[in-house]
């Protein structure tokens, strides 16, 4: 130890190394308290680094969406975009709804009824994101003369998913239903998306 | 570490001696890569790789580092830029043209460098450690590689992109989050494209310190040769230089002529001809395929297409990336006394036709549409995969009677009547 630096090891009756009155050490006490100064500063460092990573508030401005339906006749599909990701409106035909109410819901992979996906008062109007769930890829079907897949409803040509006339997953790799975004109707043919 | 009889360093005038003691780099090459590293005499061409790797990791940063100086990371620009790149800029096509092939042949390099290190068993003791760098080092530049993949901002840089972050959402619970704070968006966009740039200038250096690493870890045992004997005595070995350097030298001129070859006259072979259409988010092309270099893992990912307690997409990805983390638990899998496949004769069977078909069939697949018969052919080759590692290896190695290993190197080389060779002067010890 060299002698010009005076530590406690030198000088054991300084008061830095020996227990005070409530038998704590003072230098125990010193240590613990920076290092958690210093772990709490790393923590509150490390908050901002990885919430920068989170969608900056332009990109979180543009999640709404205001879509007029008016022009979309039965049997009739639309794309249009939200949050840069494309989204399906479809006024489903009688036979559509038909077809999406017979299936034993229990049965499928991603249980749900028509009613719960589309909103009351407009079963017909079949609001669904366009990302297939399986690995992200646009399904076909959207758009006249597409490929619509065995059951009528949507068809991701990536891996062979399946989609019917309410966007549930009905055979293929993809794990739930289409994702029914965030929306209401504003009025009989406005809905906001977001 | 390194052997007693390594040659030491001896500054030649003023200069050398003054940085010799003020920082003794020069004795640190010296000794890494010098004539101060002796290493064995019988290494085959197959030991070129190491350094073939490292010479294409020095290539992709200076190319890398030069097609940032015109490149614009913004959805708006990112495509035309490159286009920029290959018609504006002096000399831009060929920088282009070797850094995309040159980031294939990296792959090549470290696909026969892994191939080398399995079939040796080089993973042994006591080289563990520089086998777990050595995987490290192939997790970073998958990740670099895919992201340097997405910078062109053409239709398979959006869809890989959007495609394996999709992958993170098969997590439970987690998994949706993730992806958004991955993307900082909810699709693949400005904030994407902009942190894979900084991270793909960034993860090469980081590779360049974790080759340190690796190099470090191989100069406490020293090299491996192709009989798995370890170094006996001074006549087991030549110095690094001018012996290795010699026929590294070679052998990376062979390497540049087939890379040359690439770049000239098939510059566009080993990609996508997608990638020359700008990303649309809103149409995705017919056959999504990453790389080359990622298709037995992407097989793997899609061998999955059945729920089994948990949803076949989780299973995809957790098999995909077990593909690579099983090389971890490599060095203790392998049981047998013996490294070199050339004295294992169970081992070299299940190697040559067990596991390289499986391999040659899993890249072969990757890139294969997603309907049969290749995916009951995937299936089946995953299976085969895991069973080699996991089940096969193990068993083989605690089962296999290894053929009589020679007893140096030197014998090896030079015949049984020079046995133990401890020094120059000391052979031969009998007579
Ligand atoms: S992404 Fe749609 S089936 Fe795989």
């Amino acid at each position: 130890m060299a002698s010009t630096t005076g530590n406690a090891d030198a000088t054991p009756d300084v008061n830095d190394g020996v227990e005070g009155e409530d038998g704590v050490r003072r230098r125990d006490f010193i240590n613990i308290a920076a290092v958690s100064a210093a772990g709490v500063g790393g923590l509150a460092v490390l908050l901002p680094l990885v919430s920068q990573m989170a969608p900056s508030a332009d990109v979180l401005a543009e999640s709404t969406t205001e879509l007029d339906i008016s022009a979309l006749d039965v049997g009739q599909s639309i794309k249009a975009v939200f949050r840069k990701q494309p989204i399906f409106v479809r006024r489903l035909t009688p036979a559509e709804i038909e077809a999406a109410n017979a299936v034993d819901v229990s049965a499928l992979r991603d249980p749900a009824t028509l009613d719960e996906i589309t909103k009351p008062g407009h079963g017909d109007v079949l609001v669904v994101m366009g990302v297939c769930t399986h690995l992200g890829c646009v399904p076909l079907g959207a758009q006249e003369g597409e490929n619509k897949g065995e059951f009528g409803g949507y068809f991701c040509p990536c891996h062979g998913s399946h989609y019917d006339t309410a966007a549930r997953i009905r055979k293929g790799p993809a794990p739930t239903n289409l994702a029914v975004p965030d929306y209401e109707f504003t009025s009989d043919t406005t809905i906001v998306i977001g | 570490m390194s052997f007693p009889w390594a040659k030491e360093y001896t500054p030649q005038n003023g200069l050398t001696k003054f940085f010799d003691e003020k920082l003794p780099l020069p004795r640190f090459v010296y000794n890494a890569v010098g004539a101060g590293y002796p290493v064995p005499r019988n290494l085959s061409y197959f030991w070129n790789f190491g350094v073939l790797a490292g010479f294409f990791l020095v290539l992709q940063i200076v190319t890398g580092v030069v097609l940032a100086m015109h490149y614009a990371s913004n959805t708006q620009v990112a495509f035309a830029s490159v286009e920029h790149i290959m018609r504006d800029v002096n000399w831009g096509w060929l920088m282009r043209y070797t850094h995309a092939n040159g980031a294939s042949f990296f792959f090549v390099v470290i696909y026969i460098h892994i191939f080398r290190g399995l079939f040796y068993a080089s993973y042994k003791p006591p080289r563990e450690m520089i086998w777990l760098i050595g995987v490290v080092i192939f997790l970073l530049m998958m990740a670099t590689a895919f992201m340097g993949y997405v910078l062109p901002w053409g239709q398979m840089s959006f869809w890989g992109a959007q495609v394996i972050t999709g992958l993170f959402e098969a997590i439970p619970l987690v998994g949706p989050p993730l992806k958004t704070w991955l993307l900082g968006g909810f699709a693949p966009d400005n904030a994407a494209l902009n942190r894979f740039f900084s991270l793909h200038f960034l993860l090469p250096f980081v590779i360049a310190g974790a080759v340190i690493l690796h190099i470090w870890a191989l100069h406490i045992p020293g090299s491996s040769n192709p009989t798995g004997v370890e170094v006996k005595g001074e006549s087991d070995t030549l110095p690094f230089h001018p012996y290795y350097t010699a026929k590294d030298g070679f052998g990376l001129g062979i390497a540049l002529l087939v890379f040359m070859t690439f770049v000239f006259f098939l510059p566009n072979t080993l990609g996508h001809p997608d990638n020359y259409i700008e990303a649309n988010p809103l149409s995705t092309p017919a056959l999504i395929v990453p790389e080359w270099y990622f298709y037995p893992f992407y097989a793997i990912l899609r061998a999955f297409t059945f729920d089994f307690i948990l949803p076949a997409k989780l299973w995809g990805v957790l098999a995909m990336f077990s593909a690579i983390l099983v090389w971890f638990f490599l060095p203790w899998l392998d049981k047998g006394p013996v490294r070199s496949g050339h004295y294992r004769p169970l081992f070299r069977k299940f190697f040559w036709f067990g596991l390289i078909p499986t391999m040659a069939m899993l890249f072969y697949l990757g890139g294969a549409p997603a309907h049969e018969p290749y995916v009951m052919l995937s299936q089946i080759f995953t299976a085969y995969y895991f069973l080699h590692f996991l089940v096969i290896l193990p068993i083989i190695s605690s089962i296999e009677r290894p053929d009589p290993l020679p007893y140096s190197i030197t014998e090896a080389v030079l015949g049984s009547d020079k046995k133990a060779v401890l020094g120059e002067n000391a052979e031969p010890v009998a007579t």
